[in-house]
């Protein structure tokens, strides 16, 4: 008997964004990412296919991270000392993007420096977190947006009480935004509104929605970007920004990642789980609609990487 | 897909003689359509109407329970795509694959039947086996029944499952499969037991036509095995029938059953199925480390988003504080009570713990939200009395709220208030070494 499958057909779509820029374009990457363009909901390839698949970025350090996990830590070696060498290893395992997280003890010259050391070292496009403290994500990202003038970097993490600032040196010198707010639509809309009304183009803006880990309010990351991205495919302007979000980040700081003694014995062998832990974290927001996951642990890289692989092809 | 009023009411004897305590049948009708009046209200309904009636109210996907010893696995009843429009219902049931072939059977099945693990307070255990008749059934059914009394899933050729099914009599497990070439055998046998049956085919057209032959040989409880060799076209076929299911086509309106067992990540497609509407999943054998994450997805996913986990706002006493122990405050919400609590108990370091009431968000959730602020927080402190608990009066926010400090002080005026870290992992050093 033939089958007639029911079909959604939206009016809006997820708006096409592009990061990193070509020397063509006034930049210096090999390779640039281009990602967003739906039209419907997460891989539904008999509505239609996702134009660009998503990306998978893997976060650095500027210095050797203190409080990640000694899994982490043993697995990238020496290479967390180098942020450069660290960053185009990411680039070879099979990072699309690479995020570069500044510290606290960075000053801005060494951020500057560190940055353009990263670009040098790598060809993919370049995501750039200050250390999360608002005056000093200020004192840092300003110059490095200078510095790196039109390589259409991402800038973050712009939040409700700090986005002025780093807007407004994004806007000056071609670069996009990493917009979050914590586990909200409307939340979501507001910050989106607040930096469009500065005059930021909506195609360079990255809304962040953040994500709990498994086990760790996953399931309110799940739903919110789900009812982010529907609204966007209704149509509505300001939740049709691509979505990025921290599964690496999240997951690893769980003590089912973190801590490897003194743990259940029912939580099994301590590596395997926490790789688990962060790919399938991974694999749950791309289900419902991460368009970048930024990732930490260089196997879950290459597994997310191979299911992306399968998710687009149907 | 629920009848209208209008269509209900052409069921009805439409002699509005109000006996059913509506002053005409339309409106009874309409009361019915809204589910707020039992049909049985009615003494004149036809035995045909009723019979309409109750094909149309059945759920659109089909309930399907799984028994083994007094231990049962369901799946089925949904009624939607996203988990947000009200709430996926029944948990996938997590079944490990074993061999009847395999000389450790006992031993596997020991260790998987005993898995016990503990998340936010809930105990997590594995829900059955699935058991491939590479030899003798009704033997391999007998080693695992000496040890456990979950589910099975039986899976083999129509003989070797004929041989099984004497070995777990009283029982309804799930057969597999019935494919177009076996299906009448298959059919035969899931109805004399009477056990749940699975259907495969290589499309989804050719799966509800062999759904709908089955039916007519008398089988009603089915389960689909969609067979897509990616995880795109597994993800386009599930999706693709719960939308047919929720739109009432009954062919397709039953629990799916996914072997990520056969994928090539099994971790990966196990949480694809788990997010997307398996009723059942084959494992491919016991790994603790697998297993948890797993178990704590399908717990998130099936979360009622209605009503989170709560825990009951309350002073909270860890490793037996005293009057000079810290005082802790967090959030309602289960995760993260738990998280914290896990964290100071198992530093073996005494604390106050004090659980705000913040309508069970989130530390930065309820924060955004307006429901854990400075007034919340001092109003839990009074409530509680902590006061009269202790001597030295110290209360530790968590570092994500930092910025409440100082309207803390002032709703506190003789509280020390000090900034905690943001994470729970980090606490114990932080009372190590911050609150000495
Ligand atoms: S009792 Fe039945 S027949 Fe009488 S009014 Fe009610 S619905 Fe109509």
């Amino acid at each position: 008997m033939p089958l007639e499958i029911p079909k959604d057909k939206w009016p809006g779509s997820v708006r096409t964004v592009t990061l990193g820029a070509a020397a063509a374009e006034g930049g210096t990457r090999t390779k640039t990412v281009t990602i967003g363009g739906q039209t419907a909901m997460p891989y539904l390839h008999f509505e239609a296919s996702p134009p660009h698949p998503p990306a998978v970025a893997v976060e650095i350090k500027s210095r050797p991270p203190e409080d990640w996990s000694p899994l982490l830590l043993e697995a990238w070696g020496e290479l967390v000392n180098d942020p450069a060498a660290w960053a185009k290893k990411a680039e070879e395992i099979g990072a699309d993007l690479i995020v570069l997280a500044l510290t606290l003890a960075d000053r801005p010259e060494e951020a500057v420096n560190v940055v353009q050391s990263v670009l040098r070292a790598t060809g993919v496009p370049l995501i750039v977190w200050g250390p999360g403290q608002a005056e000093k994500d200020n004192e840092l990202l300003v110059p490095v947006a200078e510095a790196a003038k039109g390589e259409r970097l991402v800038l973050g993490i712009c939040e409700d009480k700090n986005y002025r600032t780093i807007v407004a040196a994004a806007m000056a010198n071609g670069h996009l935004v990493q917009a979050r707010t914590p586990m909200d639509v409307n939340l979501s809309k507001q910050l989106n509104i607040l930096i469009s009304d500065m005059g930021m183009p909506k195609d360079r803006i990255i809304m962040d929605p953040t994500t709990g880990a498994l086990g760790y309010g996953i399931e309110y990351g799940y739903s919110v970007m789900e009812r982010l991205r529907l609204a966007a495919l209704q149509g509505d302007a300001m939740t049709q920004s691509p979505m990025i979000v921290t599964p690496g980040f999240e997951a690893w700081k769980t003590k089912e990642a973190k801590v490897g003694s003194g743990v259940p014995e029912a939580w099994g062998d301590w590596k395997e789980r926490s790789v688990n832990w962060e790919t399938i974290t991974a694999i749950t927001l791309l289900e419902s609609g991460a368009d970048i996951v930024v990732l930490r642990y260089p196997e879950s890289v290459a597994r997310v990487k191979q299911a992306i692989q399968e998710l687009m092809t149907a | 897909m629920a009848l209208t009023g209008i269509q209900i009411y052409k069921l009805l004897p439409q002699t509005n003689c109000k006996e059913c305590g509506f002053p005409t049948c339309l409106a009874f009708a309409m009361k019915l359509a809204a589910k707020q009046v039992e049909l049985s209200a009615c003494p004149y309904v036809s035995e045909e109407s009723k019979k309409q009636l109750a094909e149309s109210s059945a759920p659109p996907i089909r309930l399907v329970t799984l028994k083994g010893v007094d231990v049962e696995a369901k799946a089925g009843n949904e009624i939607c795509l996203y988990r947000h429009e009200k709430t996926f219902y029944h948990k996938p049931g997590l079944f490990i694959r074993v061999r009847a072939s395999d000389p450790d059977l006992a031993k596997k099945v020991a260790a998987a039947d005993a898995y016990k693990v503990n998340y936010v307070g809930i105990e997590l255990t594995i829900d059955g086996f699935a058991v491939v008749a590479d030899s003798d059934l009704a033997t391999a059914i007998q080693t695992i029944r000496s040890i456990s009394k979950r589910p099975l899933i039986l899976i083999g050729d129509p003989a070797a499952l004929q041989a099984g099914l004497a070995a777990c009599r009283g029982e309804t497990p799930l057969l597999y499969a019935a494919d177009a070439s076996n299906a009448d055998p298959m059919a035969e046998l899931a109805k004399s037991h009477p056990a749940a049956l699975a259907v495969k085919a290589e499309s989804l057209e050719a799966l509800a036509d062999l759904t709908q032959r089955i039916q007519a040989k008398g089988v009603q409880d089915m389960v689909l095995d969609l067979d897509g060799n990616t995880l795109g076209e597994w993800l386009v076929r599930s999706t693709q029938v719960r939308r047919l299911a929720l739109k009432n086509f009954r062919p397709l309106g039953y629990p799916v059953l996914a072997f990520p067992c056969d994928a090539k990540d099994e971790a990966i497609a196990a949480a694809q199925a788990i997010a997307k509407y398996a009723g059942f999943i084959v494992l491919n054998e016991f790994k603790p480390e697998l297993l948890y994450p797993l178990l704590v997805l399908r717990e998130n996913i099936y979360t009622d988003p209605q009503k989170p986990i709560q825990v009951q706002p309350g002073l909270y006493e860890i490793n037996q504080p005293k009057p000079d122990s810290p005082v802790l405050v967090t959030t309602n919400f289960s995760i993260t009570y738990f998280s914290v609590a896990n964290e100071v108990e198992g530093s073996g370091l005494p604390a106050w713990l004090v659980v705000t009431d913040a309508e069970g968000m989130s530390v930065l959730t309820a924060w955004a939200a307006g429901k854990f602020d400075a007034e919340r927080i001092a109003k839990a402190v009074k409530t509680f009395n902590v006061a009269s608990k202790v001597t030295r009066k110290r209360l530790v926010i968590p570092g994500h709220v930092a910025v409440l400090s100082g309207e803390l002080e002032a709703e506190l005026p003789d509280w020390e208030i000090r900034v905690g870290p943001r994470e729970a992992v980090d606490l114990p050093a932080f009372m190590k070494q911050a609150l000495n």
